[in-house]
C-alpha cells in the first residue's frame, strides 16, 4: 500500500498554516485600500508615540524641565511649551493616552450596546420599550453637557476613568442600530431552523446572530471610538480631563490659557492639531470602507 | 393632523417630557453621588467666606437650610424638580444675587442664533453635496471636486475654528477675534450693528458647517442611492421629463425626509459641537457661559445650562417627528404600536 495513492494532507509547516489562516485577511486588506490606509495611518502613529518614548527627553514632559517657549531646534524638535516642556515628549506620551481613551471607551461602549441591543431586539416586549425609550433619550441629550456635568463634579485624574465615563454615554448609538439588526435577523430561516434544532436562546443569539452582526458590530465600534476620542478631547480642552498625564486635549488646554495662539507659537497647538487630523482621518477612512459592508446597498454607488 | 393619531402625538410629547425628567435627574444626582460631596464643599465655603468668624456653625446652618440641603434626599429631589418645572433654576453661587435664568437668557439668543444658522447651511450644503455625489449625471469636475467640502469633517469643530481663528482673525485680521457684536458702539436695530454681528458668527458657523457637512453628505448620498433604484424613478425617465426635474423633484425630494431623521440624531452632536466652538472664540452663548461657570464652579448655572441644552434639542426633535408624516405621506403614525 502505498500512501501517494491517498490525499495526502499537505505537511502542516508553520508558513502554510499562516498562510492558510492569513490569506482572507490578506485579501481582505488587499480589497479595502481605504481601511488599509487607515490602519497603516493609525499605526504610525501609535508607533510614532511608542518609538518615540526612546529618543524623548526623560521627564521632558513635566513642567520646566526645559526653557520655556523655545521654538522647534535639534535639541527640542518640536519646541518647548510656556510652561517648560519639551513638546516632543508631550506628544510622545499624550499620544498613546489619547489611543487608550478612545479604544477603552469605544469598547465599553459597544460592549454594553451590543449587550442591551441583542437582547432587547432579540426578546423583544416591555424590557425593550424601557431600553428603547432610554436610547432614545440619551440620544437626545448632548452627551457633551452631560460629560461635563459629571466631570465638573467628579474632577477626573485617570485617564481609565476619563474612558470609562465616555464609554458609559457611547452605547445608545450602538445599541439602536444592533437592536433592528437583530430584531430582522430573528425572523429570518436560519435562526428558526436553529430554534426547531434545539438550541436555546443563548446559543442562537451567540452562534447565530452574533455573527451576522460583525460588519455592524466593527462599524459601531469605530464610530464609538472616534465618538470617545472626540468626547475626551473636547473634555480636556475644557480643562476637565485627566490631570496626571499631558494629554493631547490638557496640551491645547495649555495652549489656550497661555495665548499660543496670539503669541505666534505654531509649534505648541500645532501638533495636537495634527494629531488630531490624522487620527480623525484614520477612523474615517475605516468607517467609510466599513460602510460598505453594514449598508451593502452603497455598493452600486460610484463616486465619494 | 394627517398622517398621525392622537396616541402617537402623546406618546411624542411624553417623550419630551422624559428627556427632560431623565436630563434633570441626571442633573440632581450626578453631583451628590460625587465623592466629596461638593455642594457640603459650596456651602462651607459659602459659610466660610460670608462669616470666617463667631457663629460659623449657625451660618453654615443657615445655608443648609436656605439651599434645602437639611431635608432628606427624596424631599430634595422633589423640590428641585417642582422649581425646574417652573423654569425656577435658582440663584448663582459666583454671582450670588444674580438670578440664573438672568444670566442664562442672553445666551440662549446667542446660541440659538448661532447653530440654528449653522444648521441650516449645513443642511441645505449636505443634501446639494450628497445628491450631486449620488446622481450619475453629475459632471465629472463637480463630482470630483465636491468631496474636498467634506474634509473638514475629519476635524473636531473647535480644532477648525482655532485653525480659522489662527488664518482669518489673527494672522490676516480679516475678522474679529472674539466675542458676538462690536463692543463701543451700542446694540441696536440698524445695518451697522447687523453687519458687526454677521462678522462675529462667520467663522464660529464657518466651522460647525464644514465639520459637519461631510456626515450629512454621506448619508444623503446613500438615501439617494436607495431612491434611485426605485421604479418611479425609471417611469420618470422613461416620461422624458428632464433630467435636472428627475433629479431636485424626484429623487431629492424623496431622499430628504429620512435625511431629517438623521438631523434629528445629528443635532446633539452638533450642539455638543458648538459649545467647543463658542469657547474658542468667546462667543457668548450658552457654551461659553458653561464653561465660565466651570471656571468659577458655578453649580447651579453648570445645572441649568445642561437643563436648557437637553431640553432645547429634545424640543427640535420633537418638532422634526411631528412635522416628518406632513413632508412625508409615506410616514403613517396611525395605529402604529411601540417597536
Amino acid at each position: 500500500m502505498s500512501t501517494a495513492t491517498l490525499p495526502q494532507a499537505r505537511p502542516a509547516t508553520f508558513a502554510t498554516a499562516l498562510r492558510d489562516f492569513s490569506s482572507p485577511v490578506v485579501n481582505f486588506f488587499r480589497e479595502n485600500r481605504l481601511f488599509t490606509a487607515g490602519v497603516v495611518l493609525l499605526l504610525l502613529l501609535f508607533l510614532f508615540g511608542f518609538i518615540g518614548t526612546m529618543f524623548s527627553i526623560p521627564k521632558g514632559s513635566d513642567m520646566g524641565a526645559v526653557p520655556l517657549n523655545q521654538a522647534p531646534s535639534a535639541k527640542y524638535p518640536l519646541g518647548t511649551d510656556g510652561l517648560g516642556r519639551d513638546m516632543f515628549s508631550v506628544m510622545v506620551i499624550g499620544i498613546p493616552a489619547t489611543f487608550k481613551i478612545g479604544f477603552l471607551a469605544g469598547a465599553v461602549g459597544v460592549t454594553i450596546g451590543a449587550i442591551i441591543g441583542l437582547l432587547t431586539g432579540y426578546y423583544r416586549g416591555p424590557v425593550d420599550t424601557f431600553f428603547s425609550s432610554f436610547a432614545d433619550v440619551m440620544l437626545v441629550i448632548p452627551a457633551l453637557a452631560v460629560l461635563i456635568t459629571v466631570s465638573a463634579y467628579v474632577r477626573v485624574v485617570t485617564v481609565e476613568l476619563m474612558a470609562v465615563i465616555v464609554g458609559l454615554l457611547a452605547w445608545p448609538l450602538s445599541a439602536r442600530v444592533i437592536r433592528s439588526q437583530t430584531l430582522s435577523l430573528r425572523e429570518r430561516l436560519f435562526v428558526q431552523v436553529a430554534r426547531l434544532s434545539g438550541e436555546n436562546d443563548f446559543e442562537i443569539i451567540t452562534r447565530q446572530i452574533l455573527p451576522n452582526l460583525t460588519a455592524y458590530l466593527a462599524a459601531a465600534f469605530v464610530g464609538a471610538v472616534s465618538g470617545g476620542i472626540l468626547a475626551a478631547v473636547g473634555l480636556e480642552v475644557l480643562g476637565l480631563g485627566p490631570q496626571n498625564v499631558p494629554t493631547i486635549g490638557r496640551t491645547l488646554f495649555y495652549a489656550f490659557k497661555y495665548t499660543a495662539l496670539f503669541k505666534g507659537m505654531w509649534w505648541w497647538w500645532g501638533p495636537p492639531v495634527v494629531t488630531l487630523a490624522i487620527i480623525f482621518t484614520g477612523l474615517f477612512w475605516i468607517s467609510l470602507s466599513l460602510d460598505k459592508y453594514a449598508n451593502p446597498r452603497l455598493k452600486g454607488s460610484s463616486g465619494g | 393632523m394627517r398622517g398621525m393619531d392622537l396616541e402617537y402625538f402623546v406618546r411624542r410629547i411624553g417623550m419630551f417630557f422624559l428627556v427632560i425628567f431623565v436630563a434633570a435627574t441626571i442633573n440632581f444626582f450626578v453631583p451628590r453621588l460625587a465623592p466629596g460631596n461638593p455642594i457640603g464643599a459650596i456651602t462651607s465655603r459659602m459659610a466660610n467666606a460670608s462669616s470666617g468668624i463667631e457663629n460659623g456653625k449657625e451660618m453654615f446652618d443657615a445655608y443648609r437650610t436656605r439651599f434645602g440641603l437639611d431635608q432628606p434626599l427624596y424631599i430634595q429631589y422633589a423640590r428641585y424638580m417642582w422649581n425646574t418645572l417652573h423654569l425656577d433654576f435658582g440663584q448663582s453661587l459666583a454671582a450670588y444675587p444674580a438670578d440664573v435664568s438672568d444670566i442664562i437668557l442672553p445666551a440662549i439668543g446667542w446660541s440659538m442664533g448661532l447653530i440654528g444658522v449653522s444648521v441650516l447651511f449645513t443642511f441645505g450644503f449636505g443634501i446639494t453635496i450628497g445628491a450631486l455625489l449620488a446622481w450619475k449625471g453629475t459632471p465629472g469636475l463637480v463630482r470630483a471636486v465636491l468631496p474636498i467640502t467634506m474634509i473638514g469633517g475629519v476635524l473636531p469643530y473647535y480644532l477648525l475654528g482655532m485653525l480659522l481663528l489662527y488664518i482669518f482673525a489673527f494672522t490676516t485680521k480679516l475678522l474679529p477675534i472674539s466675542g458676538a457684536y462690536d463692543t463701543g458702539t451700542p446694540l441696536a436695530f440698524n445695518w451697522q450693528t447687523t453687519v458687526g454681528v454677521f462678522r462675529h458668527a462667520l467663522l464660529p458657523a464657518l466651522s460647525i458647517v464644514l465639520t459637519s457637512i461631510g456626515g450629512f453628505a454621506l448619508t444623503m448620498r446613500g438615501l439617494m442611492v436607495n431612491t434611485i433604484g426605485e421604479d418611479y424613478m425609471l417611469l420618470a425617465d422613461a416620461k422624458g421629463l428632464p433630467k435636472r426635474r428627475i433629479l431636485w423633484w424626484y429623487a431629492v425630494r424623496n431622499a430628504i425626509p429620512p435625511q431629517l431623521t438623521h438631523l434629528a440624531i445629528a443635532l446633539g452632536y452638533v450642539v455638543s459641537g458648538a459649545i467647543l466652538v463658542e469657547i474658542v472664540f468667546s462667543y457668548p452663548g450658552l457654551g461659553y457661559q458653561l464653561w465660565q461657570s466651570i471656571v468659577n464652579s458655578d453649580y447651579t448655572v453648570i445645572q441649568a445650562i445642561t437643563l436648557v441644552l437637553a431640553a432645547s434639542v429634545g424640543l427640535s426633535v420633537l418638532v422634526i417627528d411631528l412635522i416628518y408624516p406632513r413632508l412625508d405621506p409615506r410616514v403613517t403614525y396611525v395605529g402604529e404600536r411601540s417597536g
